[in-house]
């Protein structure tokens, strides 16, 4: 899934903790077009639900999350 | 509560009533991520809250009167990190620069966990667009001046906060 994928842009949040990752994503989210998409790293292990909550308040889409070398990965799509 | 306009983004009101270390962090962490979320978001700073719209922040904090503090090492091996060290209230108190000690400590805790500052979250907050309002009556009684806070905040009373705060969807006192 995740080599399906092909994000625009990317965005490592790797050491950051909360709400760091969702203020960069929400800035970054900002700069892509709509209907692109973002990858996300993130290790706060605060990162899915928040990212979850994030993604329902802000209607852009979590199209898919997972881990990868230890990090969380998440795509996101803008969606407006 | 009805709001006035459906189809307004959801707001989230805060007063932040103080001013250390450890109570400056939660109002601006709920700022930013409502406002990262795309929520309106005020907060109004009253008593010791408002020295936190000053430009250069020395808030700290103290072990004193806060018993469930850890008191742990910010460098180290991992096990010296993750000694809680018994240290007696008659040390704490009688120590002189104890507070500055303990502020520099835990500020380095932060960095190294990657929490950001409280500089950085405030100023998150601003790129944000939260609205951060400092309270006039606090001004009044500890002889502040519009000009001792940051230019972006505004300054209100009780009446300004809660006619925002009434047609908030979150509303949090901290």
């Amino acid at each position: 899934m995740v080599d399906v994928i092909k994000e625009d842009q990317i965005l490592d949040c790797s050491g950051m903790l909360c709400p760091m990752p969702v203020v960069k994503v929400s800035k970054a989210i900002k700069t892509l077009e709509i209907g692109q998409i973002l990858k996300m790293f993130a290790t706060d292990p605060g990162a899915p639900p928040d990212m979850e909550a994030w993604s329902r308040q802000t209607r852009h889409e979590l199209m898919y999350s997972t881990q990868e070398n230890g990090k969380f990965v998440f795509f996101i799509r803008r969606l407006k | 509560m009805a709001k006035s306009d459906p189809n307004a983004p959801k707001r989230l009101a805060l007063i932040a009533s103080k001013g250390t270390l450890d109570w400056a962090y939660p109002p601006f962490i709920l700022a930013s991520a409502a406002g990262a979320m795309g929520w309106e978001v005020g907060v109004f700073f009253t008593f010791f809250g408002l020295t936190l719209l000053k430009p250069i922040l020395t808030t700290q904090v103290t072990p004193i009167g806060n018993p469930a503090m850890p008191m742990k090492m910010p460098f180290g091996s991992d096990g010296f990190q993750n000694i809680n060290w018994p240290i007696p209230q008659m040390l704490m108190t009688n120590v002189p620069g104890f507070n500055a000690l303990a502020t520099t400590l835990m500020k380095q805790m932060f960095e190294n966990k990657g929490v950001a500052s409280i500089e950085e979250l405030r100023q998150t907050c601003l790129d944000l667009d939260v609205r951060l309002i400092g309270c006039q009556m606090t001004m009044d009684v500890f002889g502040f001046k519009r000009e001792h806070f940051i230019k972006e905040c505004e300054i209100g009373g009780a009446a300004t906060f809660l006619e925002y705060a009434s047609e908030a969807d979150v509303q949090l006192f901290i």
